[in-house]
């Protein structure tokens, strides 16, 4: 009965992404439609091409075609994962955007692992001494780095400890033209990791400072943490076996929605300090006028926010029966 | 004109209410002084924030004639500063102005009315909602074109949907009160109703909205214009922060990149410690609570 139910909430979750999929695919055909211009003078971006020459383009390109000829087109040609051809790389655009995606995953994997950590040992320090200094303290900055654009915590890091102090490197994912290999390359890229890293960690902690210092001073006041005092327990094994146990649960299960966030935030870093993943190539696409690299890695930034969504969900909806109800009414 | 003094009185409680709100002392001050300062932008100590410099007035540390130095065209970094203020906040105000407006409104119908209308309208903001709000705006304002403008309809087209759903759900449960069902006995019609009964109850929820929105309009502009996709002809402190990235000289001009820096992250603050602060405020029991 109650796989029945998780089956049926899985199967409408899955429509419900598929819909905003297509939808997603449609508004992108629609929004580059809009560009002024020809797209094939952009391409070419060059006087003397004949007229002949654009024109055989246009028919290659099926721009020939009225509007809905285009989308049938370009439909048809995304079902076979083609993306169009980036203007400024020469090269498939979804070639060049799976070229990115490894990186932006070790960034995005590794920086939201140790903002769950830290904010979560932030989080459960301040809510331990709620009401002192060092709990407001660390609840208004943590608040102030969640607030602030994330591009602005990364240049601050950039201009402290790679420029003044000069001990980690200005940017990208590893030293050029080193020849280095196996575990020295690991520890070059680890090295290069940690300033884009970090802000990010930074950037991300808030949400998890703010939701595990609410639950855990919801946890301390219950009667069982003054049922174990009155024990005469110590105040770090309270800690350690009763309050920080039970105040992680609803940090695990909140961790991971805001997706949007969490892009946001890979593309303004990646930015500033050259880190060569997706979000990197969208500002190149930005400042090069590339407009197809610009519409795959919109589609497939969309794109797998709406499935890491719902992978979320179902995991969620798995774990706990509550959210199914919440949901479904 | 009772009506009117009444409604007067009702601000000078709320501002009041606010000043016994510590973050609502910060974030009134700190708007405040940037208000100020962008409306005597002229009289600080400014020039043309856009007008370049001769070139032995290139990439100045800060003296007595720039105070915060100049960049790689010589143009003067204090008053880009200074004028960029009066982008962000113009920026700021239009577009929580805009997007709360048109939340509001969706919100509103799709609470009152229900149905299919409001399942529709729904599921348009979870649409919006689902999407990656950073790459979309890049997305689109790429395609429109670098304005003013254009920023302020992008940053407004991915941030409505939050106030939509949750002017919606207050509705929803106003909708179910006393108050409601005595004007329907009167035969009150569904714009009275929406305008004249349920929405002077959402205002409250609206003001805080507003308020937020504001510091999250203030930062996207700054993140768009930083990553390129700003008038270059309007200089905002995105804008500056963009030239000063892409002049490739960055490690040598502290003073060029921090005050930007400072700037965007203080205003923000300020208006997220305001919209706390006007949330708290607008609780019902805030008033018992300090005894007022």
């Amino acid at each position: 009965m109650a796989l029945r139910g998780f089956a049926s909430f899985a199967i409408s979750k899955a429509i419900g992404a598929i819909i905003t999929i297509f939808a997603i695919i449609c508004a992108n055909f629609l929004l580059f439609r809009l560009i002024p211009g020809d797209p094939i003078r952009m391409m070419f971006r060059d006087p003397r091409v004949s007229a002949e020459a654009m024109q055989s383009a246009r028919e290659k390109f099926g721009l020939d075609k009225p509007l809905w000829g285009q989308f049938i087109c370009y439909l048809e040609e995304l079902s076979h994962g083609n993306l169009g051809i980036s203007f400024w790389q020469r090269r498939p655009v979804l070639e060049v955007i799976a070229d990115r995606i490894p990186q932006t995953l070790l960034l995005i994997i590794a920086a939201l692992i140790m903002a769950v950590i830290v904010g979560t040992i932030l989080g459960a320090i301040a809510g331990w001494k709620s009401g002192t200094k060092l709990d407001s303290s660390i609840l208004t900055v943590s608040l102030a780095l969640w607030a602030v654009p994330g591009f602005c915590i990364a240049i601050i890091f950039l201009l402290i400890f790679a420029f003044k102090l000069a001990i980690f490197p200005l940017g990208g994912i590893s030293t050029p033209a080193s020849g280095l290999s196996g575990f020295a390359h690991w520890r070059d890229v680890l090295w290069h990791l940690f300033l884009p890293g970090s802000s990010l960690v930074i950037w991300y902690m808030g949400e998890y400072v703010i939701l595990m210092r609410s639950s855990m001073v919801d946890v301390l006041g219950q009667d069982y943490i003054t049922t174990a005092r009155a024990k005469g327990l110590k105040e770090s094994a309270i800690l350690r076996n009763h309050a920080i146990r039970n105040a992680l649960l609803p940090v695990i299960t909140m961790t991971g929605i805001n997706l949007g966030y969490v892009v946001a935030g890979v593309v303004q870093t990646e930015t500033v300090f050259a880190w060569p993943g997706v979000g990197r190539l969208m500002y190149d696409a930005v400042m090069k006028r590339d407009f197809p690299l610009l519409q795959g890695t919109f589609l497939v930034l969309a794109v797998a926010v709406v499935l890491a969504n719902l992978v979320v969900d179902l995991i969620y909806g798995y774990i706990d029966p509550r959210i199914k109800v919440g949901k479904s009414e | 004109m009772l009506k009117f003094l009444g409604e007067l009185e009702k601000v000078k409680g709320f501002f009041q209410l606010l000043l016994t709100h510590r973050m609502g002392v910060m974030g009134l001050s700190i708007f405040g002084g940037f208000a100020v300062i962008a409306l005597f932008a002229p009289f600080l100590h400014t020039v043309d924030p856009s007008k370049t410099g001769a070139i032995e007035n290139i990439l100045l540390p800060p003296c007595h004639q720039f105070w915060l130095g100049t960049d790689d065209l010589g143009r003067d970094i204090w008053s880009q500063v200074i004028y960029g203020s009066r982008v962000s906040l113009t920026i700021g105000f239009l577009t929580a102005t805009l997007a709360v407006f048109v939340g509001s409104l969706v919100g509103l119908m799709a609470g009152f009315y229900g149905g299919r209308i409001g399942e529709v309208l729904m599921r348009i903001v979870d649409f919006f909602m689902m999407l990656p709000q950073l790459p979309l705006m890049i997305a689109l304002a790429a395609v429109l074109g670098p304005s003013i403008r254009n920023i302020i309809f992008v940053v407004s087209l991915v941030s409505w949907p939050t106030t939509a759903r949750i002017v919606r759900s207050q509705v929803l449960s106003l909708k179910e009160r006393a108050f409601v069902d005595a004007s329907i006995c009167i035969g009150a019609s569904d714009r009275l109703l929406m305008f004249g009964e349920i929405m002077p109850n959402v205002v409250p929820l609206m003001l805080a909205q507003a308020v937020v929105m504001v510091a999250w309009a203030v930062g996207s502009e700054a993140v768009l214009s930083f990553l390129g996709l700003g008038d270059p002809m309007t200089l905002s402190w995105g804008m500056t922060l963009h030239f000063a990235f892409e002049s490739g000289v960055m490690a040598r001009t502290l003073w060029w990149l921090m005050p930007p820096i400072i700037s965007i992250a203080v205003l923000i603050l300020g208006f997220s410690f305001l919209g706390t602060a006007v949330s708290d405020v607008l609780k019902p029991g805030y008033r018992e609570m300090w005894g007022l």
